[in-house]
């Protein structure tokens, strides 16, 4: 009973590792220690192979867009949403800085930047690789 | 021990639809529609021993229908996979009709979104993965979507506006059909862009709307009022929840869901009269047909250009306008499956597809994240 209850309390909240990571300047994403798959977002169970081994890394940031959209809204510019395959070999939903919301291509090689979101809350963002 | 035929439809009704007023609860379209589906069968309430029904209103949907409608169900089943969930249900009662769990199953929906002022949908927990980036739910989901298949195959703007007036079309020759007016596909270019390439004519209406289905026994169902109409084959299907978690934005599980509903069925796209494609967005229908087998990957744009799924072309799709132009209440599978039988049975005047002997309904769920297929047949294909 002990044993457990200390191994429970050591547990971090995935979700909380990725943004500790975040705050630290950090891309965070886990590998499973059994099959070798990269794993996001973040869980407790590999969705490949079931192993619940699933080890941090940190991603280098480089990644390309896969899939673009430009939300429109009344009374303010449109923002891009974009999917990005990150060179690590996962995919995660983010936003594209500094190109005009609809300029955003398939294709376009980006990297990782921090942001504060609203909340206070550290935000994974794209910007052109290039730039 | 296949399913195919062992159980069939033999009533099925919509409430009223549009925008019904205020005060009307989606309890109340419920109350409509069954009274009118059991009116359809020939059967009584009393004969309902199976419910079925998902809602984003009532966490424990078939409770709160039971309750309404006074029924006291042997078998009760709230399967949620979002817009697809009724197609499920259709299986779901089938294997329970099978089991003899149950021998009449009532599946019902509706809801009053419209008339409470806007889209009314589910209602999950924020997810630190996406929300913070601002997608609009679920359209910005199909636009990544849509974008992807440009990317991939050069489809245009115009490919999916095409979608849209083909409804539109089908619209025009159903009394019930929310919109009804021309529509061009410089029109739908022309309207507000809402997630691009989506634009407002891209997408589902907006509407109040419900409808309940009976499902019996093939061999209870030949004593009643109209002619059964049988469930040949169902799959389904899921692979993600989210859109970031979509392994191809390009394809569907209706890949997995279609196959399984045709190996169960002994039926393949060639034997397809009518398809009922759920089109809560353009970009849907043509990955769909590319899905279900009627094209190869990444020529369903094209394959809905010129007329073809529009009223006289090569295949009848969303003969009821579909969600684009009929009536969409934020979950619009059982629609899908009343037009289907409606068809089966020749009772569509005008839109009336000559001949069909088997239809198609694929239902569709989340972000394009549940599909489940069935084919539905008259006796003459069994």
């Amino acid at each position: 009973m002990g044993e457990l209850s200390e191994e429970m309390a050591s547990a971090e909240a995935p979700v909380l590792t990725y943004r500790r990571h975040l705050e630290n300047g950090k891309l965070g994403y886990q590998r499973c220690a059994h099959c070798a798959a990269a794993v996001f977002y973040p869980r407790t169970l590999c969705p490949v192979c079931g192993s619940g081994v699933l080890e941090w890394r940190e991603s280098a940031g480089r990644g390309t867009v896969y899939a673009t959209t430009a939300v429109h809204s009344r009374n303010r510019d449109p923002r891009n949403v974009v999917l990005v395959d990150l060179d690590e070999g996962f995919r995660m939903m983010s936003q594209v800085e500094g190109v005009a919301a609809e300029e955003v291509e398939i294709g376009t090689r980006v990297r990782f930047e921090v942001r504060q979101g609203e909340g206070d809350e550290p935000v994974a963002v794209f910007v052109l690789e290039a730039s | 021990m296949s399913t195919r035929g062992k159980a069939a439809i033999v009533g099925a009704a919509e409430s009223d639809l549009g925008e019904v007023g205020p005060g009307f609860t989606p309890l109340d379209l419920i109350g409509q529609a069954t009274e009118r589906a059991l009116a359809d069968a020939g059967l009584e309430k009393k004969d309902v021993d199976g419910l079925f029904s998902a809602s984003v209103y009532y966490q424990m949907p078939t409770l709160s229908a039971g309750e309404y409608l006074g029924i006291r169900p042997r078998y009760s089943d709230a399967t949620m996979m979002g817009g697809s969930s009724f197609v499920s249900h259709l299986l779901h009662a089938t294997a329970a009709i099978e089991a003899r769990l149950c021998e009449v199953a009532l599946i019902t929906y509706a809801s009053t979104q419209l008339s409470e002022g806007g889209f009314r949908g589910v209602s999950d927990p924020p997810n630190p993965y996406e929300t913070p980036y601002g997608p609009r739910y679920p359209v910005s989901m199909y636009a990544l979507a849509a974008s992807r298949h440009m990317h991939e195959y050069g489809t245009t703007r115009e490919q999916l506006a095409e979608v849209a007036v083909a409804a539109r079309e089908w619209a025009k020759l159903n009394p019930k059909a929310f919109l009804r007016d021309d529509l061009t596909v410089e029109d739908v270019l022309a309207s507000r862009m809402v997630s691009s390439p989506l634009s407002i004519l891209d997408c589902c209406l907006v509407t109040d709307g419900g409808g309940a289905l009976l499902v019996t026994s093939a061999e209870r169902a030949k004593d009643l009022r109209k002619p059964p109409i049988y469930l040949l084959g169902a799959g389904e299907a899921h692979w993600h929840r989210n859109i970031s978690q979509m392994p191809d934005l390009t394809v569907t599980a209706a890949v997995d869901s279609g196959r399984r509903a045709y190996e169960m069925a002994g039926v393949g796209p060639e034997d397809v009269g009518v398809a009922m494609l759920y089109d809560a967005f353009t970009i849907n229908p043509i990955l769909f047909l590319e899905d279900l087998g009627f094209c190869e990957k990444g020529e369903g744009s094209t394959f809905v250009e010129g007329g073809r799924i529009a009223p006289g072309g090569e295949l009848p799709v969303n003969t009821n306008g579909g969600g684009l132009s009929y009536n969409h209440p934020g979950m619009y599978g059982l629609l899908l499956l009343i037009e289907a039988v409606r068809q089966l049975r020749g009772e569509c005047g005008e839109r009336q597809v000559e001949g069909a002997a088997v239809a198609l309904a694929n239902g569709n769920g989340g972000v394009l994240s549940s599909q489940v297929t069935a084919l539905l047949g008259t006796e003459s294909v069994l």
